[in-house]
């Protein structure tokens, strides 16, 4: 019998030659995984909690009446003019996609450390799949938005105030802008939960923080000498833009929005870097 | 249809061990505070830790230790290779590294072909899933395409026998059918290399039958299969060529026979002989004592027993005492001291002749020698008490525990079964069947 090697995979097992390789081509080969991965998260979700799929709606709609009634209505913070409630839920849709996504990347390692133990495959799979079925997650909460948005506008005095613009067909720019920023963030995260297993608690109360410094305050209300400030948060711009798009106010900052551009790809790229090296020899420190 | 498919070149895997590096920021901390600031060396703190290294094994660094040190092999494509060691010999490392699952500090290794790597089965599992769909996601993670599963899916649960549960989530299933499921979509895989790590310990009796034939099927298909186990009977009989890993190292390679019979042989902390020098500190009385207790296999002094195998005990004893009527008397009892049988040199109670069992002894020297046949005792450790009696009926000496005797089951009896075989002796006995109706 006479062998032919040429068809088949060759696998180099040796210590790693250089931090950047990526193996993008075998990331698209374990495309089923990521897909399957998604419904695995979906229907664990869905199967594990009495109200099910309703809490996809149930937690922004918490979130927003709270917010409303606290910043709102207590701390008379501005909304731009537009109802608290949708300037809320407006702000949290893009929110929740961003923290849903960095919130599932960061515990990457720790969460699937006895899978990485057993098996190989592709570990930025795992991260990629948590952006996939957070986009199912925007888009439900899309509908909700929708749903109330239309409320306001057509059975409310304020809903001359406000508008969807145009502007709408960059959502999915920012959802992708968004992302990156997500992942990068996840991942420099799990990377260093992996290695220091306390920073978890850390991870979480960042996303709190940063979650209240990005949507309680709209930047056309903030004080000029702290704008620079507020705005290098870099979610600050891509809230601010889904706001315009959504409902015609907002802050838009080309400089600003460039800068927040500029620093999400610097943290994707070395985020997944970091991951990848973390990766390789993750088995180990387990 | 000999050309390598695995070829690994001096691969070598550093561990480091203990606190420096792992742990908690707060750890990491005091290190960097220890080491820089108050300007300790890191040999302090590694003092601290409590961690042994074996001798031989240490690493460059302080804490460190080679799991896998310079091995190179070559497979080739169709050999079903066994791998063999103790604990923490170097083989989950080994397996490991050519899993992909980390990375090695040095060397290299270069798989022709597609590999999958059963280091436990259902990796991935989620319990809130179906069978179905559990099956399609281990099925990715283990490297199928959707397209590959679906083809499959019938011979996949078919094989895994949860018949109907199969839309259940498998969170309501018993662990066994938990275990059928994930081993039936490792089967269905169809690697050029596989990688087995004892899987097989699980499930019932009929179900590891089942998948010592599915790996010997994988194997007869010309597929490379690379199995480790600590049954070494199973392995005997499912690799052709066995590798011997000792402290990270390749110790021996070549047959599996020949490889296990080495392995066996060495590094045993059983006692295969004692030995009382002088009368004075041996076990006994005025009138006998005990001289040396040995066991014997193949005419080598040894406690590693091949079950098909003849067990010769010998035992040396003193008469002290001229005229004295002396027996000695053999006792085996199982690891947990169940006695397996007790024989004492009597002219009624043994086979054939002997010159001085139950004889007026001169003062002297003696060697008396039991035989125990082969095929008869089962696999495990046994122990031998050893006595001396008088006219059969006074007792001089009695040492409990006096040798081991370590029962290898290499697969001899073993042709069609491969499950636990109960029973304290394992004998051969005649059989014969008529068809009545």
């Amino acid at each position: 019998m006479t062998t032919d090697h040429s068809s088949r995979p060759l696998t180099v097992i040796q210590p790693a030659q250089s931090w950047m390789s990526i193996d993008w081509r075998e990331i698209w080969a374990y495309r089923d995984l990521l897909l399957l991965l998604v419904r695995r998260d979906f229907v664990a979700r869905y199967k594990q909690s009495v109200l099910g799929p309703l809490w996809f709606v149930l937690q922004p709609l918490i979130m927003t009446v709270v917010f409303t009634l606290i910043f709102g209505r207590i701390a008379q913070i501005p909304s731009d003019g537009v109802p608290h409630i949708l300037f809320y839920l407006c702000g949290l849709l893009g929110w929740n996609f961003f923290a849903q996504t960095l919130n599932g990347t960061s515990t990457t390692f720790t969460a699937n450390a006895s899978i990485f133990q057993k098996i190989y495959f592709p570990r930025l799979v795992v991260p990629f799949a948590v952006g996939v079925s957070s986009i199912f997650t925007f888009i439900i909460q899309l509908g909700l938005f929708l749903l109330v948005y239309a409320g306001f506008k057509f059975f409310s005095d304020a809903g001359a105030s406000f508008g969807m613009t145009w502007r709408v067909v960059f959502v999915p720019l920012l959802l992708v802008h968004s992302a990156l920023l997500a992942l990068g963030v996840g991942l420099w995260m799990s990377a260093l939960t992996a290695k220091y297993r306390d920073l978890s608690h850390l991870n979480q109360f960042i996303i709190q923080i940063w979650l209240y410094l990005t949507i309680i305050i709209p930047v056309s209300s903030v004080p000029a000498k702290y704008l620079w400030f507020v705005l290098l948060n870099p979610m600050t711009p891509i809230i601010e833009t889904y706001k315009m798009a959504f409902l015609g106010k907002g802050t838009f900052e080309p400089a600003f929005y460039l800068c927040s551009v500029a620093l999400t790809l610097a943290v994707f790229f070395s985020g997944m870097l970091v991951f990848q090296r973390t990766g390789r020899t993750f088995a180990d420190t387990v | 249809m000999s050309s390598p498919i695995i070829e690994i070149d001096r691969l070598s895997k550093l561990y480091r061990l203990g606190t420096v590096g792992a742990g908690s920021l707060r750890e990491s901390f005091g290190h960097w505070w220890n080491t820089r600031v108050r300007g300790r060396s890191a040999e302090d703190w590694s003092g601290r830790s409590k961690l042994k290294i074996p001798a031989g094994r240490a690493g460059p660094r302080p804490n460190t230790m080679w799991a896998l040190r310079e091995t190179s092999l070559t497979i080739d494509e169709g050999e079903t290779l066994g791998i063999i060691g103790r604990n923490g010999a170097g083989k989950s490392t080994l397996l490991k590294l050519l899993s992909r699952i980390t990375e090695p500090t040095t060397g290299r290794a270069v798989i022709h072909g597609r590999v999958s790597s059963l280091l436990e089965v259902g990796t991935g599992f989620h319990p809130e899933l179906t069978g179905r769909e559990n099956i399609f996601l281990n099925g990715t993670i283990l490297g199928m395409r959707r397209r590959e599963i679906s083809e499959k899916l019938d011979a996949i649960i078919d094989f895994s026998e949860v018949g109907a549960f199969v839309d259940t989530p498998v969170k309501r299933y018993s662990s066994g059918m938990t275990v059928r499921l994930a081993f039936a979509v490792a089967a269905h895989l169809e690697p050029d290399v596989m990688i087995v790590d004892e899987v097989l310990a699980v499930g019932d009796a009929a179900y590891q039958k089942k998948c010592i034939d599915k790996m010997r099927d994988v194997a007869s298909q010309g597929r490379t299969v690379l199995f480790v186990s600590h049954q070494l009977s199973t392995l005997a009989n499912l690799c052709r060529r066995s590798i011997w890993l000792h402290d990270g190292q390749l110790q021996a390679d070549g047959p599996s026979r020949e490889v296990i019979n080495q392995y066996l042989n060495t590094g045993s902390e059983h006692t295969f002989r004692r030995v009382w020098g002088s009368p004075a500190e041996a076990p006994g009385d005025a009138t006998a004592r005990l001289h040396s207790v040995t066991v014997f296999c193949d005419g080598l002094p040894t406690d590693n027993i091949e079950i098909d195998r003849e067990v010769v005990v010998e035992i040396q004893y003193w008469c002290l005492k001229d005229g004295a009527r002396i027996n000695p008397a053999f006792i085996l009892v199982d690891k947990i001291g169940t006695p397996v049988f007790s024989s004492p040199n009597l002219p009624s109670a043994r086979l054939g002749k002997d010159e001085w069992g139950y004889r007026p002894h001169p003062e002297g020297l003696y060697r008396a020698r039991i035989t125990i046949p082969g095929n008869f005792l089962s696999d495990g450790l046994y122990r031998g008490h050893i006595a001396l009696q008088t006219d059969a009926s006074q007792l001089n000496a009695w040492e409990e525990n006096a040798v081991t005797l370590m029962v290898h089951d290499t697969g001899a009896m073993r042709g069609e079964y491969h499950n636990h075989w109960m029973g304290l002796i394992r004998t051969k006995f005649a059989w014969h069947t008529d068809k009545v109706e």
